[in-house]
């Protein structure tokens, strides 16, 4: 509008809903720089999650026990149905699959002391497996990935479980990658490529399609390993029901469901906030198909993606999930984002909660990098105690929850316990919108 | 030499033996009857021995083969010497999809030809194959060496990146950043070690000589496909 020489009022400036500052800032990047954004870390975008569901807590019909007291078991067994060694963990949380390459060395080891103190495992990830991490885990899990990075009959047969990875909740469909500026000698040996090009692991095995193969390929790493160990099969979140029975069908131990918010060490940011689905959507999905092959708790579900507290695991708990896996949040307990390296992360052009920058290996907190100096900045012992306290409070928390609401094992909380917050939270958990006995597609209800 | 009937004695056992062998072992030559196309036929072996395979097998026949000499007489279903790491496997008849896939070491030996993907992401080994292979052969082929007597099929060495691949024949298309290289001495030099390794009666000044254009390796939006 022009100038009224009267003076009357103008309009104000009004940003687009749309065309966010944020929208318009990545779009002059891509125009400068001709390619996509990647990053780490997982889905930044609100999305309906545990925040939106609520335990109901005793009452008169619901007995509770006394916290601290009276006991509040905690332990689970993974990979009970085919493997002569099953997997015995003292608390449902477990440490993700982070690859030795998107981590330091001295990380992998701060994750291995932190889980065996807990009593819980640490799993590989691309890139192969290390000494810094199979020597202080006491428990092991080793993935088998697209790239085949690293692997070998000899870390298969010292592994305590294997999980084959299909795919990861921060990008069902991708491989991974790990730039250059992260290859050093130590990597690129480990990974049999050139040190400094930038790597793209492949995003499908090569050499088995679909869930018949899978069934042979995994005959063969149990005749490899003798029958003794656990194997996992990982899925994003993409679909949790076909893809979970057809994991079982392929003669799964363990299902290992990871959503949508799930962190990555590097990928297309294009890729992370819009690809798969929230791990909320998909937990009551992949237990219905458990069950509908009356395999639940006879194969185990393992789910991801965005868990951060007690409270999260023990809903994870009360959906079905038999555990739990964290990966952002372990880092986090290590280190990572912390405000004590403000002005570093300054000098990166971010600032301390946001910094994913995590593929160019400046890490300020030493654990997404492998640059010597940084990586020393990470003190593996003092680390692995952080994880560990921090495991252990997940843990009480989800005891507090758990006794609130009578049970005497994490792994009694029902979906009869919860109640969700909102529409959304209440069709994809399938628990009932709080003050009412509904969900949005409840069998028996007309919408 | 010790006869093993696969049929009456399953696989578990079978598998259970031959992984049993140390280095020292004195049961060195193992014969393998009545394979009728089992899965996991002599995986994960880790001793020098020799296991002949009287018959066809089905799929990752000597699976992460370590030491062991496997020799299928017949022909072998896909994932044969997968992740290989030393050793040595002979396919008398043709191999289906992913032979040596993913291998580290050893040399897996095809008589007839290989299917599709054959080598795919191999990261050592090294692949001769009397006959032909099928499309997307060396796909992300990361090192060692594939040679191929007969012709190559579409897409050979998509997204390669040190392998290094000699075919004698035609090769139907070549995938994204492979691209014909030159055949220098040390080359005709490692190729004529491989055919006789491979016991191969062609000459290594027949073959051509293929590998990456390296425009991949760090991303560039003119190179992207
Ligand atoms: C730094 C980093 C590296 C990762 N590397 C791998 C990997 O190599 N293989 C894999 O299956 N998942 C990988 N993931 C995903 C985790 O295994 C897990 O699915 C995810 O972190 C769980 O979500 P959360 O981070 O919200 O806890 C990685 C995640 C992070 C944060």
């Amino acid at each position: 509008m022009k100038d009224d020489p009267a003076g009357a009022p103008r309009t104000v400036p009004v940003q687009s809903a749309t065309f966010t500052s944020q929208v318009n800032a990545e779009i002059r990047r891509a125009a400068a720089t001709g390619i996509y954004d990647i990053r780490g870390g997982g889905a930044k975008r609100k999305v309906p999650h545990f925040d939106d569901l609520l335990f109901l807590g005793a009452s008169i019909s619901r007995y509770p026990l006394e916290g601290y007291r009276e006991k509040c078991e905690t332990s689970v067994t993974l990979g009970t149905r085919f493997a002569k060694n099953p997997i015995k963990l003292a608390i449902p949380v477990t440490i993700a699959g982070m690859s030795f390459g998107a981590l330091s060395g001295p990380a992998k080891e701060a994750l291995g002391r932190g889980a065996t103190l807990a009593g819980t495992s640490t799993t590989t990830g691309d890139g192969g497996m290390t000494e810094e991490e199979r020597g202080h885990s006491k428990t092991l899990v080793y993935q088998y990935l697209p790239s085949r990075y690293g692997m070998n009959p000899d870390d298969l047969r010292r592994a305590d479980a294997i999980e084959i990875v299909v795919g990861q909740g921060a990008k069902p469909g991708g491989g991974g990658m790990l730039l250059g500026q992260k290859i050093t000698d130590r990597v690129a040996n480990m990974r049999n490529l050139p040190k400094g090009i930038d790597q793209r692991s492949a995003c499908r095995h090569p050499d088995w399609t679909g869930p018949d193969d899978l069934e042979i390929k995994i005959l063969e790493l149990r005749e490899i390993t003798n029958w003794e160990k656990p194997i996992y099969i990982k899925i994003g979140g993409a679909r949790p029901y076909f893809d979970t029975t057809l994991a079982v069908k392929a003669g799964a131990d363990v299902v290992v469901l990871d959503g949508m918010q799930g962190g990555t060490a590097a990928t297309q940011d294009v890729f992370i906030e819009n690809v798969g689905q929230p791990i909320l959507a998909c937990i009551r999905e992949a237990v219905r198909a458990l069950e509908d092959l009356g395999m639940h708790r006879e194969v185990q579900l393992i789910v991801s993606g965005g868990i951060r507290s007690g409270a999260d695991v023990a809903k994870c708990m009360a959906l079905g999930a038999d555990a739990v896996a964290i990966g952002t949040a372990a880092l986090i307990a290590l280190g990572d984002n912390d405000p004590k390296w403000e002005a570093e992360y300054n000098a990166l052009g971010t600032t301390a909660g946001a910094y994913d920058d995590w593929h160019e290996g400046r890490d300020p907190a030493g654990i997404t990098t492998q640059d010597p100096d940084l990586m020393s900045r990470l003190d593996p012992i003092e680390g692995g105690r952080r994880l560990n306290n921090y495991l252990k409070v997940m843990t009480l928390e989800a005891q507090t929850i758990a006794r609130a609401c009578g049970k005497n094992h994490l792994h009694n909380l029902e979906p009869e316990d919860l109640c969700a917050l909102t529409m959304e939270a209440a069709a994809m958990a399938k628990i009932p919108l709080a003050g009412t006995d509904w969900y949005p597609g409840k069998p028996g209800t007309s919408y | 030499m010790h006869i093993f009937d696969l049929e009456a004695q399953g696989l578990r056992a079978l598998n259970t033996t031959l992984q049993a062998q140390k280095n020292d072992t004195n049961q060195t030559v193992w014969e393998v009857l009545n394979p009728k196309g089992s899965h996991a036929i002599a995986v994960g072996l880790d001793a020098p021995i020799e296991v002949n395979v009287r018959g066809s097998t089905g799929y990752y026949c000597a699976g992460m083969n370590k030491q062991a000499t496997v020799h299928v007489h017949g022909s072998a279903g896909p994932g044969t010497a997968e992740n290989m790491m030393s050793g040595t496997v002979i396919v008398e008849g043709d191999a289906s999809q992913y032979a040596g896939a993913t291998g580290n070491g050893g040399t897996l030996i095809i008589k007839g030809n290989a299917s599709s993907r054959c080598g795919i992401s191999m990261k050592g080994i090294d692949i001769i194959v009397h006959g032909n292979i099928g499309h997307m052969s060396a796909f992300m082929a990361q090192s060692g060496n594939l040679v191929v007597c007969g012709d190559a099929g579409d897409a050979l060495g998509d997204s390669i990146y040190e392998a290094r691949l000699f075919v004698r024949g035609s090769v139907k298309s070549l995938g994204a950043d492979c691209i014909e290289k030159e055949m220098r001495p040390e080359h005709l030099n490692l190729l004529t070690d491989l055919l006789a390794r491979g016991g191969c009666a062609a000459k290594a000044s027949e073959f051509r000589r293929y590998g990456s254009a390296r425009k991949l390796y760090n991303f560039n939006i003119d190179n992207a496909y």
